[in-house]
């Protein structure tokens, strides 16, 4: 697979691993946070964490629009489709996280609601136009990467004009939520730099950044989700560590430049603009970290086609996805982890998607996980 | 009499549907089942035309098996539904180390199915059966209203007859065994996903469907007495066929992801949709779990066979209370590789 198993090469992360061996101080400790779920995925997918000296830490951050999507636009969602004249359409990895009561999108399509998964907007687009008589709403989530086909599913149906298709939107900013963390006021965990987004900064660039660097002085390696990329990128944070210095550097040049996808965000900038607050599962409401439609477009947003309302809605009292999508805890921390929560049963998001913290340490290194007994006795 | 000359117009098989009348059981079921289905699959046990037939029943210990195909779409490179039906009934009576004898095959059509398409997949099945070596020899046929099927759905049954003194079974494996897969992962799956509603993308991959118990005979031929067990890892891909093994026995596996044969239009096929190629399914590979001493004897009897051209050595069985399947990357790092939750389902970033 070219361009592809480059990335994948086992000598060169060795060789990447004795480097980083080398220039690690055994006087200290370096904690960095992967704050995308991709890179998460790659780390335990990889084994990377054995090619690591033992006092480099990564810790796990929130990046999966799965894992951050509160319960209550779950519900709301469900409450959509569950009206007879909508066909919901939705990205498959929403289907199983659970909502109040027990309740998931692959429940309520079981019990008769239409829901369809689909695989881009277009697909959801194109439902529209072959059933004018029906109501589609297409559930739109995810961080920079996926909101410019949402913007340009959007132009379509304008410019078409379909009055049968609509956006229910929560689409979320990745800088908002990076400074949420860096901001936190309960358990907040100290870090040394972050492991940056990757396909969001092909989007946004690398300036948006900047403040990690300039107000909170930590480094920041944009950088991609093969598991090379990730060792390299580690290897520059730890460096930057050493040499005390706080940057905004970008591994990834191969895909991002810094002012990122001028077109895309001018389409983003066009079509949706902020909102006041939304509320992120682990972070609570965070300002300014969300979109909503523009009022050019307000036929086009579901909220208000359907009036929509998000319910209050809590997470289970025991489940630690909250602290673990900040990094202030481990997957292992939580008591339902690997004991009632489990991929076939998850509790909370970090164990629905693939990309979430849980799910990548029980999919992929349960092994160095203390087993319940032992957890039980500690 | 103008019913009956009706009658012996023949099915048109061109631009004709299936109706209910087809499966109501009456002179329209009897011609389908006559211009279709013995016309396709046809033999000496079936041209009887009872609703059984008898066989000679060889001295020994028969296998058994059942299936159900509800592949979508029922046409996809490297095969369809029909030829599928009948290499699936094999393979699993050919993981018993037994001699597929005889299949049995039922069909559920969906109301308004082409029958320029139910002829085409008897014909494959009648194809993929002669081929094997292994006759369709009853069957049945059942047709529901329009969307209380997908097309069509069939179900086979084969029977077999398993060598003396030859115990393959899931619980056999024991710490030390070496794994041994028969070739190339995740064909079948990419294949089929190439071609499903929304997906379609340009792909070279053909599935990789096809009966296995000519390759099985050979091994068994080369070391009956080292094979613990073998199994055809279908749903669910290698990582599920490892880990039902690792609970029926009690022990863990340690794999190595570098000797694991992926065909690189696969593994990008793979990366693009966000799946791993361990969880993606077969039809025409088998896994076996051996005793250390004869692995290399039965690597060399599987790779002279045609189907089993690329096998390898995987990996090998450990003592694991846990019952984990670990998998050393190419990284030299370790992962657990684990069942499929859910529906392997692509990521949306």
């Amino acid at each position: 697979m070219k361009y592809v198993d480059e990335f994948r090469d086992g000598e060169l992360a060795r060789g990447m691993a004795r480097r980083l061996a080398k220039i690690v101080r055994p006087d200290r400790d370096y904690r960095f946070m992967e704050f995308c779920g991709g890179h998460t995925h790659a780390i335990s997918r990889y084994g990377l964490e054995d090619l690591l000296p033992t006092n480099v830490r990564m810790i796990h951050g929130p990046g999966c629009p799965v894992c951050v999507l509160p319960i209550g636009r779950i519900d709301a969602a469900i409450e959509l489709a569950r009206k007879p004249e909508i066909i919901l359409c939705t990205y498959a990895d929403l289907m199983r996280v659970p909502a109040s009561g027990g309740d998931s999108l692959l429940k309520a399509k079981a019990a008769g609601a239409d829901i369809r998964m689909v695989y881009s907007t277009l697909d959801a687009l194109r439902i529209a136009e072959t059933e004018p008589q029906r109501q589609v709403v297409f559930f739109a989530i995810g961080f920079e990467t996926t909101t410019p086909p949402t913007a340009l599913a959007i132009r379509l149906a304008a410019r078409k004009q379909l009055s049968n298709f609509s956006v229910f939107c929560n689409h979320v900013l990745t800088p908002a939520a990076m400074r949420a963390i860096l901001t936190s006021k309960d358990d907040r965990v100290e870090l040394d730099g972050f492991v940056g987004p990757s396909h969001v900064s092909a989007v946004i660039g690398v300036t948006p950044y900047r403040f990690v660097a300039t107000e909170f002085e930590k480094p920041l390696v944009v950088t991609g989700f093969e598991p090379l990329d990730v060792m390299q990128a580690i290897v520059m944070l730890t460096t930057q560590v050493n040499e005390g210095r706080c940057e905004i550097e970008n591994q990834y040049g191969r895909a991002v430049s810094p002012q990122g996808n001028l077109k895309a965000q001018a389409e983003i900038a066009d079509i949706f603009d902020l909102r006041e607050s939304f509320e992120w599962r682990g972070l609570g409401e965070v300002p300014a970290s969300a979109l909503r439609l523009r009022e050019t477009y307000a036929q086009f947003d579901a909220e208000r086609r359907f009036a929509v309302e998000t319910p209050v809605a809590r997470d289970n009292p025991a489940c630690e996805c909250g602290a673990i999508l900040r990094g202030a805890k481990r997957p292992h921390d939580c008591k339902l982890f690997g004991t009632v929560c489990t991929p076939e049963t998850p509790i909370g998001s970090c164990m629905v998607s693939s990309e979430g913290a849980c799910a990548a340490q029980w999919t992929y290194r349960r092994f160095d996980e203390p087993t319940r007994e032992e957890r039980m006795a500690s | 009499m103008t019913s009956v000359k009706a009658y012996r117009r023949k099915l048109d098989l061109k631009s004709g549907r299936v109706d209910l009348s087809h499966g109501a059981g009456g002179r329209a079921m009897s011609q389908l089942i006559a211009e279709i289905f013995h016309a396709a699959l046809d033999n000496e046990w079936l041209r009887q035309g009872n609703d059984q037939s008898i066989f000679d029943a060889p001295k020994g210990r028969m296998a058994m098996t059942t299936d159900a195909f509800v592949v979508s779409p029922l046409f996809f490179p490297g095969g369809d539904i029909g030829s599928l039906a009948v290499h699936g009934a094999i393979n699993d009576v050919a993981m018993s180390g037994a001699r597929p004898l005889y299949l049995s095959a039922s069909f559920i059509i969906e109301e308004g199915f082409a029958l320029a398409d139910l002829a085409r997949i008897a014909e494959s099945m009648g194809a993929a059966s002669r081929a094997a070596g292994v006759p369709v020899i009853t069957g049945d046929t059942k047709v529901v209203e329009r969307g209380k099927a997908d097309g069509v759905f069939i179900s086979t049954a084969a029977v077999g007859v398993a060598p003396e003194g030859l115990e393959l079974s899931g619980d056999r494996a024991r710490p030390g065994d070496l794994v041994l897969l028969s070739g190339s992962i995740g064909d079948h799956g990419v294949a089929i996903m190439s071609k499903r509603e929304n997906l379609e993308f340009e792909c070279e991959i053909l599935s990789d469907s096809a009966p296995l118990h000519g390759l099985v005979a050979e091994m068994v031929a080369a070391a009956a007495s080292s094979l613990r067990l073998m199994r055809d890892p279908t749903r669910g891909g290698l990582a599920a066929t490892l880990n039902e093994i690792a609970q029926q026995s009690g022990v863990g596996f340690r794999i190595d992801e570098t000797a694991i044969p992926v065909k690189p239009e696969v593994a990008a096929a793979c990366e693009l949709l966000g799946l791993d190629p361990l969880n993606v399914a077969n039809e025409g590979k088998l896994v076996a779990v051996v005793a250390p001493e004869a692995a290399q004897a039965l690597l060399d009897a599987m790779r002279a066979h045609p189907l089993g051209r690329d096998a390898a050595i995987i990996g090998a069985t450990v003592a694991d209370d846990r019952r984990f399947v670990q998998m050393r990357s190419s990284f030299g790092g370790s992962r657990i590789v684990d069942w499929l939750a859910g529906e392997q389902l692509p990521r949306i970033c």
